[in-house]
């Protein structure tokens, strides 16, 4: 009883700033003033770029990390979602595009991708392991080519271009500004969301069902329903990323959900780290950065053998990624300065 | 006590809690147990004897779904599960411990509980955070205290001593008001204190919550139930009273090896 009353007046008292973490306060500030000193190439192509890359990542990270599920078709997710924007807004394609204003056009993307991914999940639950990458493997491989020969609804091989970014609040949100506090905004709801509910009834769950699925049915869970609402928050968070994603490059074809791009996700992912949600985000600003400059640094035909180099590196050193490796040298920088120096 | 539940199971006509009727199990060409039937009265508290592989935890397994029977059918308060989901016979008020202990090795002690108690409510779907005065964590600690583990409520399941993941087990099994809990080797490696509480804690149960223990020491078996079924070789070759068990010279050749007098 002492203990429950000590823990509520720690609450109390060291209030919100505790609950927080000095870490995320120092981020917040850092990526709020980031626009003043970064370039508009780097606002954008960096900041922007690696935060939506990052969403998409998260959402594998909320599968792979608190479920046990790795999945490589969050990709088709958030392509579907851009397909959604581009075939029921507005395109310069003169196919489809019915205009539809942007506060209905996004919530339904986003939901049908959610529903996309709960379908997929419905799939590919009852396997484990390699198997579940396997089949989510060929899903997105199937999707890519379905997309690529279906002409009446993805318009084939060239897909959709001239897909504006909505206008509205007297912003134009594809300005660099704009769309870098856009995407900013939408990254942290979503991982605060992710980051709260991992501590939820739910979110224990599907930690708990990863550990031990046999338990959690002789204590009364549908193991198969949560993974498969599990995968549906997960397409929820993708298919931000693919309107972002959408806006940010202004056109969507196969190219944009092929099998190179699912893989990158895995990549981004673990070399993030599943641990934490900010894993992803590290991952993304990681490998956005390798990819612009690797062209610089050993020319644009090297640029995956490269990445390669640094996936393969970074999983042998730290299999938990640079998360894994911040959290295992953390203790040490520490300690370093309380220990008496030597002559 | 006793003396009424054996009489309505020889009548037939009390609510049965369980009702085996000719269950078996079989893996492949192996049959880990057949023909099994048992009739067991609601409240009534059951010792399962029987040597190694003689298909105890099969037959647990076969009542919760883990794995389902190859034969047979199983009642739960009159209402057939035999081909139920596992989950779904827990909602509807059975529990279990496993003879290896089946926990959350990265969760702490409370939470464990708390989603053993929010497995069989609406709000296992709840994407809120359950704060310090949420109803289930107060039933999730009254639960760590009946199995004396309250003082480690913050303790990660893996640093918990083999004794202590014995308890948590238990509690696992009493959260979210059970009707009928299979226990499977609870005593298995507690040092005599803490069989002694084992034995403490199962008296304590309220009386309506009836059992089937799987026990190897007698003693505690004996302590703890008002009727025995014997197992060997997948099979049930006897049921009595404890008294009467004792007393069988078949039981005193094939279980008791000699170990025990008459
Ligand atoms: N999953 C399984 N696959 C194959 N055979 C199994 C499986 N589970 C149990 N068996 C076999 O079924 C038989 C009964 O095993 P069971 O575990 O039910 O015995 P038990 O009475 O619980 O024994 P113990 O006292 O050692 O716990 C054994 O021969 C065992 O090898
Ligand atoms: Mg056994």
């Amino acid at each position: 009883m002492s203990l429950v009353t000590v823990t509520r007046t720690q609450a109390g008292t060291s209030g919100i700033l505790d609950r927080i973490g000095i870490g995320h306060i120092a981020l917040a500030a850092a990526l709020l003033v980031y626009p003043a000193v970064a370039s508009e190439f780097f606002l954008v192509q960096i900041g922007a770029y690696s935060l939506i890359w990052g969403l998409i990542a998260l959402s594998l990270m909320l599968l792979g990390g608190y479920g046990g599920m790795v999945s490589l078709s969050q990709i088709t997710c958030a392509g579907i979602a851009a397909y959604i924007v581009a075939i029921f807004g507005t395109n310069s394609m003169n196919i489809h595009g019915f205009g539809w204003p942007w506060w209905v056009l996004v919530p339904f993307a986003v939901l049908i991708s959610g529903l996309v991914s709960a379908a997929i999940g419905a799939i590919s639950v009852r396997t484990e392991g390699i198997y579940t990458i396997m089949i989510t493997l060929a899903i997105a491989t199937a999707f890519f080519y379905f997309a690529q020969q279906n002409y009446v609804l993805f318009n084939g091989h060239s897909g959709y271009a001239g897909i504006p970014t909505p206008q509205f609040w007297g912003v134009h949100w594809r300005d660099p500004l704009p769309f870098y506090y856009l995407c900013l905004g939408v990254s942290v709801v979503a991982y605060v969301a992710v980051l709260y509910a991992a501590k939820s009834t739910f979110g224990l769950a599907l930690q708990a069902i990863r550990d031990n699925p046999r338990r959690m049915r002789a204590i009364g869970y549908d193991v198969t329903a949560h993974k498969v609402l599990a995968y549906f928050y997960a397409g929820l968070i993708a298919g931000l990323a693919g309107v972002l994603l959408v806006w940010f490059n202004g056109r969507v074809s196969p190219g944009t959900v092929d099998v190179s791009q699912a893989i990158d996700v895995l990549v981004i992912a673990v070399i993030g780290g599943l641990l934490h949600p900010i894993g992803p985000f590290i991952g993304a600003v990681f490998v956005v950065l390798i990819q612009t400059f690797a062209i610089d640094i050993v020319g644009a035909e090297r640029y995956n053998t490269l990445i390669g180099l640094v996936f393969l590196t970074i999983v042998f050193v730290s299999p938990d990624g640079i998360l894994g490796l911040w959290q295992r040298l953390k203790p040490h920088l520490a300690q370093a300065p309380l220990r008496p120096s030597r002559r | 006590m006793a003396q009424s539940n054996v009489a309505s199971r020889l009548e037939g006509t009390g609510a049965h809690a369980l009702e085996l009727d000719d269950v078996a199990r079989h893996f492949g060409a192996l049959v880990a147990f057949s023909d099994v039937s048992m009739r067991i009265a609601a409240g009534e508290r059951r010792a399962v004897l029987g040597s190694n592989g003689a298909g105890k935890t099969t037959l647990f397994n076969a009542i919760t779904g883990d794995f389902m029977p190859t034969a047979g059918r199983i009642r739960f308060f009159g209402e057939d599960i035999t081909s139920m989901p596992t989950h779904e016979r827990i909602r509807r008020g059975l529990r279990r411990t496993y003879q290896i202990s089946q926990l959350f090795a990265r969760m702490s002690v409370l939470n464990s509980v708390f989603l053993a108690c929010r497995g069989v409510s609406r709000n296992r779907f709840s994407l809120l955070r359950p704060g310090l005065s949420d109803a289930t964590m107060a039933q999730a600690e009254l639960i760590l205290n009946a199995v004396h583990l309250d003082a480690y409520r913050d303790t990660l399941v893996a640093a918990l001593s083999h004794g202590q993941q014995r308890q948590l087990e238990i509690a696992l099994a009493l959260a979210g008001a059970p009707r009928f809990i299979l226990f499977d080797e609870p005593a298995a490696g507690l040092s005599p204190t803490e069989r002694h509480d084992l034995v403490a804690i199962l008296n304590a149960l309220p009386k309506h919550i009836g059992y089937i223990i799987i026990e190897h020491d007698l003693d505690v078996a004996l302590r703890v139930s008002e009727y025995v079924s014997m197992m060997h070789n997948g099979r049930v070759f006897k049921e009595g009273t404890p008294a009467e068990i004792e007393a069988d010279p078949q039981v005193q050749d094939i279980y008791l090896g000699g170990r025990h007098h008459g």
